[in-house]
């Protein structure tokens, strides 16, 4: 069999673990001044009720927070308010998990679903996409620094 | 990630069957796998532990119903880990090469 696209994206699972307390992988998923090294360079700011991303070009985009459960469960809407043909799509759902292993390592679990109403969302952000930020944070909580510098 | 768990888990064709097929449609139930397999339901059962077990995938409840997902993760680690390691050198090795050549004529 040689598939090379996917043709049902509309749940996404992405699972790692990570060398780290959950403590730290939740500040460094809720906190702006982690996501703008690893999330193409967007300050994502969490509060119990929004999540708000600052753009480099000064623009911003506000999603629902529907639950928040430091440090072990996070769900928030997601749009792709980044690009404007994404954008016009359906909001879709991002939920992340975080448990404690043994060792001090962390198993992080990110689910992006509910993309019945984004095609165009759930190809953009299917493999590389959440694969690229999830190395990313991976590295940076690990060794606190970027990836790639 | 354990390396070990995942090679082993890769290394047979049953089970990278299934990776193919749920990476064709994600999160299907034992029984829409079972159905796409010649094999007991046991055997799909058992395979889908060992994969589960390497984190190549992640089961949901949904309801009543358990979803396997692939968790596509632990290759991308193992593509970072391995194949980009040695083909860089492949690719360092050619430039080598040529600058030899071209030092030479």
């Amino acid at each position: 069999m040689s598939t090379t696209t996917r043709t049902n994206t509309t749940v996404q699972v992405y699972q790692l673990f990570i060398g780290a307390t959950p403590e730290q992988i939740w500040d460094a998923i809720t906190k702006p001044e982690f996501t703008v090294q690893y999330f193409h360079g967007v300050h994502i700011e969490f509060t119990p009720e929004e999540r708000l991303s600052r753009y480099q070009d000064g623009s911003e985009g506000r999603q629902s927070v529907a639950e928040w459960r430091p440090p072990h469960r996070l769900v928030h809407e997601w749009l792709s308010d980044y690009d404007p043909e994404l954008a016009a799509e359906e909001p879709s759902r991002v939920t992340w998990e975080i448990e404690a292993q043994e060792d001090g390592v962390s198993k992080l679990t990110v689910t992006h679903d509910q993309l019945e109403g984004a095609p165009k969302t759930a190809a953009s952000v299917s493999g590389e996409g959440w694969m690229g930020v999830l190395s990313g944070l991976k590295t940076l909580v690990e060794t606190g620094k970027p990836l790639g510098r | 990630m354990d390396d070990d768990a995942v090679f082993k888990a890769l290394a047979d064709s049953s089970r990278r069957l299934l990776l193919d097929l749920l990476f064709e449609r994600d999160g299907r139930t034992l029984t829409e796998l079972d159905a796409e397999l010649e094999m007991t339901r046991f055997g799909v059962m058992k395979h889908l532990k060992v994969l589960e077990e390497a984190g190549l995938v992640v089961s949901r409840k949904q309801g009543r119903e358990k979803l396997h997902f692939l968790n596509p993760v632990p290759i991308r680690q193992i593509h970072d880990r391995w194949i980009d390691k040695y083909t860089e050198q492949r690719v360092s090795a050619l430039l080598d090469l040529k600058n030899e050549l071209e030092e030479t004529a």
